[in-house]
C-alpha cells in the first residue's frame, strides 16, 4: 500500500527537519512530500537536505489550501493508496500518523480527520475566540451536511483514493479546512474523526490571528454557505 | 429653456464624446491592447450613450417610465449602472486568472521537482 505524507511549509525552517524525521522515524515506507509554498527563508532547502523527503517548491506563494492541492496532484499521478496532511510546523504528532491512518486502511472512512476536541483528545487548550469559532463551524457543518465534524480546522487529516483523485480537482484556496468537510460531505465522501493531541508550535507563527481571524470567519462562512448552492461535483 | 444657453452644444459635446470613446476601444482592440471580451461591455455602454446623445427625446422617456423627475438623473443611473456591470465583470476575470495562475504554480512546482530528479540520476 503506497502512503504520502503531504507536509505543506510555509517558512518553516527552524521546524521542518524535525517534522521529516519524526514521519520517517513513525514508518519508514511513508513517502514524504514537503510542498514549500513560496517561502522566503530555507525551508526548501534543509527539507531537501534531510535526503527523506521530496519537495516541490511552488515558485510564489499560494496560500495554504494551493499548497496542499499539490500534494493531493502529485498523490494522484504517483497513484498513491493514502495520502495524509501533516502541518510543517510541527504541531502533529508523528505518534498519532497511525491512529488516523487504521480508519482509512480498514475501509472504515474516505476522510479521517484528526480532531483536538472529540473524545478526551489531551484536553486541548485555545483562546475562547478560537474555540467559539471552530464551534461555529461544527454547528454550520452539522446543518449542511449532517455529519458531525468537531474540529473543522485541524490541518490533520487522511485520505483514501477516491477523495485523493476529488481533491486533485477541488480544494479549497485559502483556509482550506472547514470548506473541504463541508465539499467532501456534501459530494457523499464518509468522515470520520479521530482525536489526537497537539503540541505547541516548534517554530514559526499562526496564519490566523488578531484581526485577520474575524476575517477568517467571515470569509470561509461565505464560502461555507456558498458551497450549499452549488451544485455537487460528483453525481450519483 | 434657459436663456443664453444654446442646448445644442451639450448635444454636440455628447456626441463627439461616445464617438471618440467608442473608437478608442475599438482602436485598443485593433492594436491588441484590449481584448474582445473585455471590450463587450465598454462597447455596448459607448452605444448607449451615442443613442442618448442623439435621440435626446430618449432620456425623458426613460426617466419617466422610471419614474425618475430630473431626467439627466437618469443618466447617473446608466453610468453607475455600466460602471458596476463592468466592475463586476473584472471580478470574475480575476477570480479565473486567479485560478488559472494557481494551477501553473503547482504545475512549475512539480516540473521543477521532476527535473532535478533527472539531473540527479544522470549525475549518478
Amino acid at each position: 500500500m503506497k502512503i504520502l505524507a503531504i507536509v505543506p511549509a510555509f517558512n518553516e525552517e527552524e521546524s521542518i527537519a524535525g517534522v521529516i524525521e519524526a514521519i520517517t522515524g513513525s514508518d519508514s515506507l511513508i513517502d514524504i512530500l514537503v510542498v514549500n509554498d513560496g517561502s522566503d527563508d530555507r525551508t526548501g532547502t534543509v527539507a531537501q537536505s534531510s535526503g527523506f523527503a521530496r519537495v516541490v517548491n511552488l515558485p510564489c506563494n499560494l496560500a495554504a489550501g494551493g499548497a496542499v492541492q499539490t500534494g493531493f496532484i502529485f498523490a494522484k499521478r504517483g497513484d498513491y493508496d493514502i495520502a495524509f496532511q501533516f502541518d510543517g510546523d510541527g504541531q502533529h504528532l508523528a505518534s498519532e500518523i497511525e491512529k488516523i491512518l487504521a480508519p482509512v486502511k480498514d475501509n472504515l472512512a474516505d476522510v479521517v480527520i484528526g480532531s483536538r476536541f472529540c473524545g478526551s483528545g489531551g484536553g486541548y487548550r485555545s483562546t475562547l475566540s478560537r474555540r467559539l469559532g471552530i464551534k461555529v463551524f461544527e454547528i454550520v457543518n452539522l446543518l449542511l451536511i449532517r455529519q458531525r465534524v468537531t474540529d473543522n480546522t485541524s490541518g490533520f487529516r487522511a485520505y483514501n483514493r477516491k477523495a485523493i483523485h476529488f481533491l486533485a480537482r477541488n480544494y479549497p484556496m485559502d483556509y482550506p479546512e472547514p470548506e473541504a468537510v463541508l465539499v467532501l460531505g456534501k459530494n457523499g465522501f464518509k468522515l470520520k474523526e479521530v482525536p489526537v493531541r497537539v503540541r505547541k508550535r516548534a517554530g514559526g507563527r499562526s496564519s490566523i490571528s488578531g484581526t485577520g481571524s474575524l476575517y477568517y470567519m467571515i470569509k470561509v462562512l461565505l464560502a461555507l454557505v456558498v458551497c450549499c448552492i452549488r451544485p455537487r461535483e460528483i453525481k450519483d | 429653456m434657459v436663456k443664453g444657453v444654446n442646448i445644442h452644444i451639450i448635444q454636440y459635446v455628447a456626441i463627439t464624446g461616445s464617438i471618440v470613446f467608442i473608437a478608442s476601444v475599438l482602436f485598443l482592440i485593433s492594436r491588441r491592447k484590449l481584448r474582445e471580451e473585455f471590450s463587450l461591455l465598454w462597447l455596448f455602454f459607448g452605444f448607449v450613450f451615442l443613442v442618448l446623445s442623439i435621440w435626446r427625446r430618449s432620456l425623458d422617456i426613460i426617466a419617466s417610465f422610471l419614474g425618475i423627475a430630473y431626467a439627466p438623473a437618469a443618466i447617473f443611473l446608466i453610468l453607475i449602472i455600466g460602471v458596476i456591470a463592468i466592475l463586476i465583470h473584472f471580478s470574475i476575470a480575476i477570480s479565473g486568472l486567479t485560478e488559472r495562475v494557481k494551477t501553473l504554480v503547482q504545475e512549475v512546482g512539480l516540473l521543477k521537482m521532476e527535473k532535478d530528479r533527472k539531473n540527479q540520476k544522470k549525475e549518478s
